[in-house]
């Protein structure tokens, strides 16, 4: 952001506007209003704030605008889209486009791109599915745990070749993403002749981790020990911060976001409690396990991303790859570490949508669900360009793709309508923010 | 002799007023000796006959330069001259073909750029190699970030951080925690020097540090290269500019086509004299310098 209070020599030359939200403000806004005095009082915050958003670093709030304006017009346009029914199936839904671009955004921070986390992801969920079906029958959690570090080698490979032989990951992970198609369709019909390229998932704990769900009272739980975990956390590391005479946040705006999370918490659960099915006289209800489940790896991965080593080296490389590496940095030990994870988080991603649809299937379309992760990040406000995003882009961008496919299908669109409307979607989210980057130095 | 002369290196008459200027700072002139032998013993980094060739190119050929403590020695030469290959052996970078490295009087190898830092040598590059997309904390402790249960620990590094960029007089940064791409130039070479003596550098190897700067930028950057010399630091300084040189430099050492030709107290030369022995070799002044050289020890 231009400075232009001081009159110091640094306002002397025009200053640049290169990549400005970024990595340094990617906890919360209390670090990138460091500028403040330390006793900086609410109204100080606030004003500071706005006056980011205004020089265009609206971080993530066009996307949320974007959001709730979607909803509202689907809303208008069928009154059934706010129901409990259809909110859960939306999470449902969303579930896939989230940890998939969460997935994209490793590589994407890197400035780097993996086109073969749909097909080596699907290839993960197959081999779960094949080792936790008859006969292996193998236990939920290893056959997991297998899906996973398939897809995780998989990405440990083509980031070794990448890294080692220099090669653009654009090419390399195209030729990932025919290999892998055609290894899917191998294993399947191999494992499977006479079912028609699918197997169905057999175990009971894979299927449920979208169709199944908390009892209302774990739900309950769960949020209560969460929420208490966030506000502890929020207040002890502003508390640290004061007593080391660095600068943090008023108490009153730390407990306002912890207020404002607990009541999307509550409203969340609440929302999930209703009886969904009461129309056909049976019982659904309580959070779907996936839920929580991405709500704990946007955490976890958010939390590598920002508070460790290889975070910041990821950043760093996406940044200035030179600059990192004469800092000693190992950029190939970094490189090939966020291809891994790619691989791993896309084979959940896989997983989780193997699981909503109840089976490992061939004609997956992992060239199209891999571009959805992409999406995802970038509506988020991740930047192709590397450097800059953070975990939850994924989350927003994922809800975003995800409303619109839910809510055209309750609009009863065709297929072509949808992609044109996904693909307008997409184009308004990066103009949005070339625009608003342009902003700043003007 | 007129004051419209502008940039023009070889104008005559800026290069004696820089000369006059600069020449009243010679404080110790018995460290400018540059000997042909071994090196003198209040000297922190002595070069002994460094060659380096890289296929069939000589790029430095018998390299002889003594670098005390709190001074600022400027490395001046035209294009290919060899200056950056010369700092690159001492970055570690490149590895001398042959000759001597001598570290406080005592024989050294610097084979890797970790060794160069294990020693106390830092190198500010051109480039500055900051990433402009992390924040100024991050940017200085790259590669060193302090940790706590295996997680970066952000208090300590804030404050080493918030302690060094004021010891070094930069006060213009409005945040540490701004990304470096919001900085003007000179605040980001503030943020790259700072970076550099962070480690207890005792060294400073600066790659034309005022090349792309504003005026005022310019002076800031000059300031912080005095202010490194005046805390008992080395700093070498390779420019092209010769009135930022000369109005820093406590000595000057220039490079002909990969040779050391002549070398003493910036209080030796002028411009035109320097600019002379950079194009030419200028073996006369060569001659002259090395004798005073001899004459100063």
């Amino acid at each position: 952001m231009p400075i232009n209070e001081e009159p110091a020599a640094g306002t002397i030359t025009a200053p640049r506007a290169i990549e400005q939200e970024t990595a340094a403000d990617q906890a919360t806004l209390d670090r990138s209003l460091m500028a403040l005095p330390p006793d900086a009082s609410l109204n100080e915050y606030l004003a500071a704030w706005f006056k980011r958003v205004r020089s265009g670093e609206s971080g993530v709030l066009p996307v949320i605008a974007g959001l709730v304006v979607i909803i509202i017009v689907f809303q208008i346009e069928r009154s059934r889209f706010l129901s409990a029914l259809n909110l859960v199936n939306l999470l449902q839904q969303s579930a896939q486009f989230i940890v998939l671009g969460m997935a994209e955004i490793f590589v994407l921070l890197l400035g780097e791109i993996d086109l073969s986390l749909g097909y080596s992801g699907a290839v993960g969920a197959a081999v779960m599915t094949i080792l936790a079906y008859p006969p292996i029958n193998l236990g939920w959690g290893f056959a997991i745990l297998a899906g996973l570090a398939t897809t995780a080698g998989i990405g440990f490979i083509q980031g070794q070749i990448i890294s080692r032989l220099r090669l653009p990951p654009f090419v390399v992970t195209l030729a990932g993403l025919l290999f892998w198609e055609g290894f899917l369709i191998w294993l399947i019909n191999n494992q499977s002749p006479s079912n028609g390229g699918s197997i169905r998932i057999d175990n009971p704990t894979i299927y449920n981790i979208v169709n199944g769900t908390l009892s209302i009272t774990a739900g309950w739980i769960v949020l209560a020990v969460g929420l208490v975990l966030f506000a502890v956390g929020s207040v002890s590391r502003d508390r640290r911060r004061r007593a080391s005479g660095l600068v943090a946040p008023p108490l009153s705006l730390t407990l306002a976001k912890v207020a404002g999370v607990s009541v999307a918490g509550v409203v969340l659960v609440a929302i999930c409690s209703v009886n969904r099915a009461a129309f056909t006289g049976s019982t659904v209800e309580g959070v779907p396990w996936v839920v929580p489940i991405v709500i704990v790896l946007v955490v976890a991965w958010t939390f590598l991303l920002g508070r460790t080593r290889f975070g910041r080296y990821v950043y760093a490389i996406g940044g200035n790859r030179e600059a990192a590496r004469r800092a000693g940095i190992n950029v190939h030990r970094v490189r090939v570490l966020a291809y891994t994870l790619a691989g791993l988080t896309a084979a959940m991603a896989i997983i989780i949508l193997d699981s909503r649809t109840g089976g490992a299937n061939t004609d997956i379309d992992g060239g199209q669900t891999v571009l959805y992760g992409v999406a995802a990040a970038v509506i988020g406000g991740t930047s192709l360009l590397g450097g800059r995003g953070k975990m939850v882009h994924a989350l927003l961008g994922g809800l975003v793709i995800a409303t619109i496919y839910n809510g055209m299908g309750l609009l009863s669109l065709s297929a072509d309508i949808q992609f044109m409307i996904t693909a307008l979607v997409l184009l308004a989210a990066v103009i949005v923010d070339a625009v608003s980057r342009r902003g700043r130095s003007a | 002799m007129t004051a419209d002369s502008t940039a023009a290196a070889s104008e005559p008459q800026e290069g004696t007023v820089s000369r006059s200027a600069s020449a009243g700072r010679e404080a110790n002139p018995g460290a400018d000796g540059q000997a042909d032998g071994g090196p003198a013993s209040d000297v922190l980094l002595s070069l002994r006959g460094i060659s380096k060739h890289f296929g069939p190119v000589t790029a430095l050929d018998g390299v002889n330069l003594d670098v005390p403590p709190g001074r600022v020695t400027a490395l001046i030469g035209d294009n290919g001259a060899g200056k950056s290959t010369l700092i690159k052996v001492i970055a570690g970078i490149h590895q001398a073909d042959q000759g001597e490295i001598y570290w406080r009087g005592k024989r050294t190898d610097i084979r890797t750029p970790h060794d160069a830092t294990e020693l106390g040598v830092a190198t500010v590059y051109q480039d500055l190699a900051l990433c402009d997309n992390l924040d100024i904390v991050a940017n200085m402790y790259l590669g060193v970030e302090a940790r706590r249960h295996g997680m970066l620990d952000e208090t300590p590094m804030e404050l080493k951080a918030k302690e060094t960029l004021a010891g070094l007089s930069v006060t213009s940064v409005r945040s540490i925690r701004q990304p470096v791409g919001s900085l003007s130039g000179g605040q980001r070479q503030s943020v790259a020097v700072a970076r550099a003596v962070m480690g207890d550098a005792k060294l400073v190897i600066m790659d034309e540090p005022t090349a792309a700067l504003g005026v005022s930028q310019t002076a800031m950057v000059l300031e912080l290269i005095k202010g490194l010399a005046a805390n008992g630091i080395a700093v070498v300084v390779i420019s092209h500019n010769l009135i930022d040189v000369f109005s820093v430099a406590d000595r000057v050492a220039i490079l002909y086509l990969g040779r050391l030709v002549s070398a003493g107290p910036a209080s030796d030369y002028d411009r035109q004299s320097a600019v002379e022995i950079m194009t030419t070799g200028g073996l006369s002044e060569r001659e002259n310098a090395n004798n005073d050289a001899r004459a100063a020890s």
